[in-house]
């Protein structure tokens, strides 16, 4: 793999039974595992390009115990690597040889729901997909929903701020956490927001939600519940040019009409998707667009109606609005069959995640597809339309020597260019380590130095998920003695890990 | 008083040290205590708008921008900034029109939509400024979906300038609604009051705003603000119907005529103290029977706008122990020397706070004493 790790730290493996022992002595039986066929499961995460052992991984059950290991390993400098569900498609929970990896599974209940103030207080191992069930027969529901949320958990979503195909309508997870309990890495347990619509003093909440595990470790998350609107309809549009669906996008938009979802798929990924799922998309598309409309019943079929006017305005050769909830979610089969499509296309795939401001992106594709011969390998685009998502799914085999690199040169060069059409690295699958390197492309050193001042407040040890993020670790006293001049830093040659 | 035009003088005269207090038009500085020995840094050297398409739903603007500019801008192309900032003018007195986007986003300043559309720290997509040791930085980004790095946009909303000047953000804005209908409920109680908002909020009518005022023109009324395109508001008035008897419709100037005065808690003695209590909604009639003094609901109960003599530390400890906090928007100088503006917070978070505020500004040159 061409990802380098920070360098593990001989002392600390070389303590490995007496960090084991500690661990015991703070969480009993099955909540510490040391044995290799134990460790294999937790040696990585979505991103399975990477894989690491680590130390020990460590499953508390209560605020108590996960304050005390953090303060244990605070004491004795042991680096800590938080995990929900495992699910991060960046290498976010990535382990670490020479770190304690906390798995937050057991922290699986729902403490409290609040229907009158709309808010659900839950433990942060519960699946984003579980607080709806619970709530849902009342009628509400949690809005964010990254396609993982059967098995994603709300800590993890906490720590990635994940999105999902409704975000640009309701916001991602940041839009709807009101509070969190968080332990420091010192092992102190604060509470951050709460009930209320505002906090207190800074808005520290603001900073921990997609902060990846690097700030503190969540044990209880508050998030606010929405009624489920009383109806949603969809629109499935194909059209004959990939202009013709992007000038469809932005002129929704300009009409004032923000749907709850609005999807695009290219050719091949439309191709992919319907060999997959067998749901009738038309094939003869360079773009099919799924708009999704919620609310009222009056106000969806008036939307359906101006959508539609729009649709044809710019050119749809086909157009089919959805009748029933059956055929609603026949539409969106494909969309959300599109991962294990690509895997039916090629053994692997690497899925990128840049977001390009949508007026960009005939030009975005049309130099994807040169890069695509420029590295020999296949790409499907699946995009968050709305809110300019974009996520390429790279094709290539690793079993073939020299593909994954390939795939990863492939996959930065396409990041690269959503920085320079004025996009970001990152929409939702956050940075971890698969666009640690990259930060850079979009951020000066100065930009990246104040990111890790603030790291510094919060982890000034460097303890927390070391290695995620940040292209480079200065040790904290370092930053704070250093001035940036017109974005350089005064030591340009210092070592990456 | 300094007032930098460019980046470089702006570097220049943060890096000189201070006490230098940021400023945008002044529509606010009659909150927090007097802090006299403060140079004042006047941002509206940075003004003008740097990119606006409106499909996109991103504008790009200079911090020391007129708020007012701002919402005619985006008001041309039916477009609006969701989370509904106001000028403090109408609250603090003073000239109108002077507020600042700046200065909206430094006090994240959210009126009565913010309860369905999120806060001032909601809509910060990004921003550059200058950080208390002099350095410029840019933080976030131009698209409405990014998760590329912490989130210091949020960190900077409310942060009152105690961590960077900022010299440009990057706002999301959203279609303006095709239209609004305010309706109305009618001498209900507190309790009532906030369970009527609540039952409501609960419902499909996807409620926009929410307030309750005990004496609006002799009044105690309960108002509900629907939005959106008109034949969804016609279906979502059917749909409170239903739930609440007795739905009155206001005219739509009486119905803007309200949130203006909600927005500005207008309706509240001038010459009391003026705090801004969040709680959770629930809890606002035990905090206001905790406090006494006059009052409105916004935010369906989840901002108290309290104007009352009674003890600060009584409000606050009320405040606190149902969950909430309280701060002092509206005093007299002495009280507000007196007593911090913000509410204080406990121990090992103040610790945390004010590690993060080094973060940015090492040598305290923001900390003027005012907050």
């Amino acid at each position: 793999m061409s990802l380098t790790m920070p360098e593990p730290d001989a002392r600390t493996l070389a303590r490995r039974g007496e960090i084991i022992a500690a661990m015991r002595a703070i969480v009993s039986g099955e909540g510490v595992i040391d044995d290799v066929d134990g460790l294999r499961p937790y040696e990585t995460d979505a991103l399975t390009a990477y894989h690491q052992l680590p130390m020990v991984v460590v499953l508390p059950e209560t605020t108590a115990e996960v304050a005390a290991v953090l303060a244990w390993c605070h004491a004795n400098k042991v680096k800590v690597v938080p995990r929900g569900a495992g699910t991060s498609l960046s290498g976010g929970a990535l382990p670490l040889a020479d770190g304690v990896l906390l798995g937050m599974a057991r922290f699986n209940r729902i403490l409290a729901i609040d229907y009158a103030d709309r808010i659900a207080v839950v433990q942060p191992g519960v699946t984003n997909l579980a607080i709806t069930r619970a709530v849902e027969d009342e009628g509400f529901y949690y809005a964010p929903d990254p396609s993982s949320q059967i098995a994603c958990t709300i800590g993890g979503n906490v720590a990635e701020n994940s999105g999902g195909v409704h975000c640009l309508k309701y916001g991602l997870t940041t839009n709807n956490v009101l509070g969190v309990e968080l332990v420091t890495i010192e092992g102190e347990v604060i509470r951050l927001g709460g009930r209320g619509l505002e906090p207190a003093g800074l808005d520290l909440l603001g900073v921990v939600v997609g902060s990846e595990g690097l700030l503190g470790v969540v044990t209880e998350v508050t998030v606010r519940l929405l009624p489920r609107p009383e109806t949603a309809r969809a629109l499935l549009i194909g059209f004959s040019s990939v202009e013709g669906a992007g000038q469809c996008v932005a002129d929704v938009i300009a009409a004032g009409i923000i749907p709850a979802g609005m999807e695009m798929m290219d050719r091949p990924a439309v191709h992919a998707a319907e060999a997959f799922v067998q749901v009738g998309y038309p094939l003869d598309v360079e773009a099919l667009l799924i708009v999704e409309l919620d609310g009222p019943a009056a106000e969806c079929s008036h939307l359906l109606g101006e959508v539609e006017g729009i649709a044809r305005a710019n050119g749809a050769v086909s157009v089919r609005s959805s009748t029933d909830d059956a055929e609603r979610a026949a539409f969106w089969a494909g969309r959300k069959a599109a991962f294990p499509a690509a895997g039916r296309v090629a053994p692997d795939y690497l899925c990128m995640d840049g977001t390009i401001p949508r007026r960009r992106l005939p030009d975005v594709l049309a130099r994807m597809r040169e890069l695509s011969d420029h590295h020999g390998l296949g790409v499907i685009n699946v995009f968050h339309a709305g809110d300019g998502n974009l996520h390429p799914l790279i094709l290539y085999d690793a079993n073939q020597p020299g593909q994954l690199d390939a795939a990863e040169a492939f996959g930065a060069d396409i990041l690269r260019l959503c920085v320079e059409v004025g996009g970001v690295l990152t929409g939702e699958h956050g940075v971890g380590v698969e666009k640690r390197d990259l930060m850079p492309v979009m951020f000066s050193k100065a930009d990246l130095a104040q990111q890790q001042r603030v790291k510094c407040a919060f982890d000034p040890e460097l303890l927390l998920n070391p290695g995620k993020m940040f292209p480079e670790l200065h040790r904290c006293a370092e930053l704070g003695r250093m001035h940036v001049h017109k974005g350089q830093l005064p030591f340009p040659d210092l070592p990456r890990f | 008083m300094l007032r930098p035009a460019t980046t470089d003088e702006l570097c220049e005269a943060i890096a000189a040290g201070g006490p230098l207090m940021l400023r945008g038009g002044g529509s606010k500085d009659a909150i927090g205590a007097p802090a006299p020995g403060a140079a004042i840094l006047d941002m509206r050297g940075f003004a003008g708008v740097v990119d606006y398409d409106p499909p996109e739903l991103v504008l790009t603007v200079r911090a020391g921008t007129p708020l007012a500019e701002v919402q005619a801008l985006v008001a041309r192309e039916d477009q609006m900034l969701a989370f509904d900032p106001f000028d403090h003018a109408a609250l603090l007195g003073g000239p109108a029109g002077q507020a600042t986007i700046g200065g909206v986003i430094a006090a994240g300043v959210s009126g009565p939509a913010r309860l369905s559309r999120g806060a001032a720290r909601d809509h910060l997509l990004g921003f550059e400024g200058v950080s208390g040791r002099g350095e410029h930085f840019v933080a976030g980004a131009k698209v409405v979906k990014n998760v590329t790095g912490y989130d210091l946009s949020k960190l900077l909303t409310g942060s009152w300038g105690r961590l960077a000047a900022i010299t440009e953000l990057t706002l999301k804005v959203l279609p303006a609604p095709r239209e609004q209908r305010t309706l109305l409920l009618r001498g209900l109680s507190a309790e009532d009051a906030v369970a009527a908002m609540a039952r409501a909020l609960g419902s499909a009518a996807e409620v926009s705003a929410a307030a309750h005022l005990p004496a609006w023109r002799g009044d105690a009324i309960t108002a509900l603000r629907l939005d959106g395109f008109p034949s969804s508001i016609d279906a979502r008035t059917e749909t409170l119907a239903r739930l609440l008897a007795d739905l009155e419709t206001l005219d739509a100037p009486a119905g803007d005529e309200l949130w203006t005065a909600v927005r500005h808690a207008a309706p509240l003695p001038a010459d009391k103290p003026l705090w801004r209590a969040i709680v959770p909604a629930a809890e606002a009639p035990a905090f206001v029977a905790a406090t006494g003094g006059e009052r409105l609901f916004d935010w369906a109960g989840g901002l108290v706008w309290l104007a009352s003599d009674a003890d600060p530390q009584a409000i606050r400890r009320a405040a606190s122990e149902l969950g909430g906090h309280a701060t002092l928007i509206r005093a007299d100088a002495a009280m507000r020397a007196a007593v911090p503006t913000l509410h204080p917070q406990p121990a090992p978070l103040a610790a945390l706070e004010a590690r993060v505020r080094r973060a940015f500004d090492p040598n305290g040159v923001f900390e003027t004493g005012r907050f």
